[in-house]
């Protein structure tokens, strides 16, 4: 009895299953799904490497300084960085001194001491980042209807953060001629900018970096290329995302030589203890 | 109960003979992981994922706890309240990828661990009530691993929430209101968040409660092992302790080496980088995928992509989605096969690794892919063998199948020969979960 009604529930989802199946392989078979401009163009991105990968890892503190310069000096006009604070920045090697300055230098929103009102005030080491809108709103108004999004954790949150950062910045162009020819009505709308690195080709942000010598890096730096400067701004948001990333590494090291020995020492007193017990 | 050759607690330093008589918690450490607990000498390394689940829901526990130490349920800062643990809190950020990385690692554990169940029989009498107890375990887990997913409020925490409280939406009459209500909304929102973190905080102390009568079901006939034949005499056991406190140890090790590697050198392979986008109501991802670990059983719920006569495609899906886990419930009283282990079950091993072992890769690969094809069909595939495979197969094939001989005993299996298999039934095979033999009677 219990074999029978059991064959009969198994009936029941294999023969929906099976009708779901045949259904879909008439559609399959019979209408081959549309391709599309985003399937064909799109891209994965480039190959990059940073001094933080790996399993020995280490930032190049002097390259994160100059993807903070960058950040600051271009990206920082549209993009928050709202979980990083000023004090932060002493991890890229900058003293006390420096940073306050550096903070002294944004504009935080504050209170009127005296009214009580809302103002803004120099920033402190203490503070975070300021936001470059007062909300979604106005940040839409001002970007073609886009929010810039916030970039603390930017390279986390895509696939291979770093490359895609890397990529989306030196990946701009002119929309291929053969896309066009393919897909005539995937022509890039007005105010939006071809990028084959963008989930749907077509982006917002217009390219930022748009030649050398934008950022002047101070002497015994590299030269500002577009090139080095998305590498070196994709360095920095590496760090902004995982400010621990060398603790994490280094712990991971001793740790794991740790569990090494203690694993090796746990198999042989295994083995000590069931030597000569057959199993 | 246990075995009568098992050896018996004697306290001897007078403080532990007065506890023993007060309270006697050595003895029954003693008894359940100690050395008066007899386990069969030839289990091999399946065997050691019990004891890992255990560590793993330890960790769990233990980096949870102090994870809500710094951690608010509310969606206008449970996001920010992750990022400055892990930025600002000491080893916040060890914490926080431990405890993501811990759900993967429990549920890889328990993953091989119901495998071990399956591939040897394990779920037969006497232990249906051990196997029902996990089953129970595996879906709190589930509850948990959701909600706990949620808490961070990122893109994939919000949007996993609302298709997956959105499935209630499919039952029939019911649906809309009992989502409503489980959701303290029309959409995941504040109420919903609180709550979850809530029952996310609760959960795990009623799994350590299901994994204590887990343990002590299984404790009443002992554990199973690779041949399925139930032990017989004290030459089958050797002590739980030194042996397999010795194996489970180094075991613990290789096993928290990996994790290791895993929080330190990739702790964000398997999570999904929207996750680390702020919920956004707002904005749909371009593919809603639920953690790993549920893809085989998201794989079946998308699979139903047409209705069945007057069942909604949606609602085939749901039903076949806990169908699925509900089916293991059942398993006991499928296989009618009187042989445990498939190791002497031609047929069904071949069913085995070649049917639910592919169809299981499939549903994985499957439930984690965007919902195009050829996934859909492949996933339609699997998951008709997979139904097929636990209610029309196994109950067929252990019906009509001829099990090879087994060995009389474990010690015979292991050393070839036993001074007692002279006693040998006629028929060996029909001998394994022969209710007189299980140890539960003779002592």
């Amino acid at each position: 009895m219990a074999r029978i009604l059991s064959i009969l529930v198994g009936l029941f989802f294999t023969v929906a299953l099976a009708w779901s199946f045949g259904l879909g392989f008439y559609t399959w078979a019979t209408e081959p799904a549309a391709e599309t401009a985003e399937h064909e163009f799109h891209r994965h991105p480039k190959e990059v490497h940073f001094a933080s990968d790996g399993a020995f890892g280490k930032f190049d503190k002097q390259q994160l300084q100059r993807g903070f310069q960058v950040y600051k000096e271009v990206c920082s006009a549209c993009h928050s960085l709202s979980h990083v604070a000023f004090r932060d920045l002493e991890q890229l090697g900058y003293s006390e001194g420096q940073v306050k300055a550096i903070a002294a230098g944004f504009q935080v929103p504050g209170t009127d001491q005296t009214t009580g009102e809302a103002n803004s005030r120099p920033g402190m080491p203490t503070d975070y980042f300021p936001k470059p809108f007062a909300n979604d709103i106005a940040a839409r108004a001002a970007n073609n209807n886009a929010v810039p999004p916030d970039l603390s954790l930017m390279t986390k949150a895509r696939h291979d953060g770093p490359a895609y950062v890397y990529s989306l910045l030196t990946g701009y162009q002119a929309q291929p001629a053969e896309l066009l020819k393919k897909f005539p009505d995937a022509k890039t709308p007005s105010g939006l900018h071809y990028n084959p690195y963008f989930a749907n080709l077509n982006l917002a942000m217009a390219p930022p970096l748009t030649g050398e010598g934008q950022v002047e890096y101070g002497a015994g730096n590299p030269r500002p290329t577009v090139d080095q400067m998305a590498k070196d701004v994709s360095a920095f948001l590496i760090w902004t995302a995982e400010p621990k990333l060398e603790k994490r590494k280094q712990t991971g090291l001793a740790v794991c030589l740790f569990l090494l020995f203690a694993t090796v020492l746990g198999y042989m007193s295994y083995r000590n203890i069931w030597a000569g017990k057959k199993h | 109960m246990s075995f009568p050759w098992a050896n018996e607690y004697k306290p001897n330093h007078p403080f532990m003979q007065w506890m023993d008589e007060k309270l006697p918690i050595p003895r029954l450490v003693y008894n359940a992981v100690g050395a008066g607990y007899p386990v069969p000498r030839n289990l091999n390394y399946f065997w050691n994922f019990g004891f890992l689940a255990l560590i793993c829901l330890t960790i769990q526990i233990v980096t949870g706890i102090v994870m809500a130490m710094h951690y608010a349920a509310n969606t206008a800062v449970a996001f920010d309240t992750i990022e400055q643990t892990v930025r600002d809190v000491n080893w916040g950020w060890a914490m926080r990828y431990a405890h993501a990385n811990g759900a993967s690692a429990f549920f890889v554990v328990i993953y091989i661990h119901i495998f071990r169940g399956l591939y040897y029989g394990s779920y037969k009498a006497p232990r249906e009530m051990v196997w029902l107890l996990g089953v129970v375990i595996f879906l709190l887990m589930m509850a948990t691993a959701f909600m706990g997913y949620v808490l961070p409020w990122g893109q994939m925490s919000f949007w996993g929430a609302k298709v997956i409280t959105g499935l209630f939406g499919a039952i029939p009459f019911v649906g809309e209101p009992l989502q409503q209500w489980l959701l303290g909304g029309f959409a995941p929102d504040n109420a919903a968040l609180n709550r979850f973190f809530s029952l996310h905080y609760l959960l795990p102390f009623v799994i350590v409660g299901v994994v204590v009568l887990h343990i002590w079901a299984l404790h009443i006939p002992g554990s199973s092992n690779p041949t399925g034949v139930e032990v017989k005499s004290e030459s089958d056991t050797v002590p739980f302790y030194p042996y397999f406190i010795a194996k489970d140890g180094w075991a613990v090790g290789a096993f928290a080496l990996l994790f290791s590697i895993a929080v330190f050198y990739f702790p964000n392979a398997l999570g999904h980088p929207d996750n680390y986008i702020p919920a956004n109501p707002m904005s749909t991802p371009a593919h809603i995928v639920p953690e790993w670990y549920f893809w085989p059983f998201y794989a079946i719920l998308r699979a139903f992509t047409q209705d069945f006569f007057i069942i909604p495609a949606k609602l085939m899906g749901v039903l076949a989605m806990f169908g699925a886990i509900l089916v293991w419930f059942f398993l006991p009283w499928l296989d009618r096969s009187p042989v445990r282990s498939s190791n002497y079950r031609p047929a069904y091993k071949k069913f085995f690794w070649f049917g639910l072992i592919p169809t299981m890769a499939v549903l994985f690969y499957c439930g984690g892919a965007p919902a195009e094809e050829p996934y859909v069909m492949l996933s339609q595939l699997a998951a008709l063998y997979y139904f097929a495979h636990f209610l029309i197969v196994l109950p067929v094939v252990s019906a009509i199948e001829k099990p090879l001989p087994l060995p009389y005993s474990i010690t015979e299996s292991v050393l070839g020969h036993d001074e007692g298999s002279h006693l040998r039934p006629a028929h060996g095979a029909t001998e394994a979960v022969h209710p007189e033999t299980a140890p539960g009677h003779t002592a």
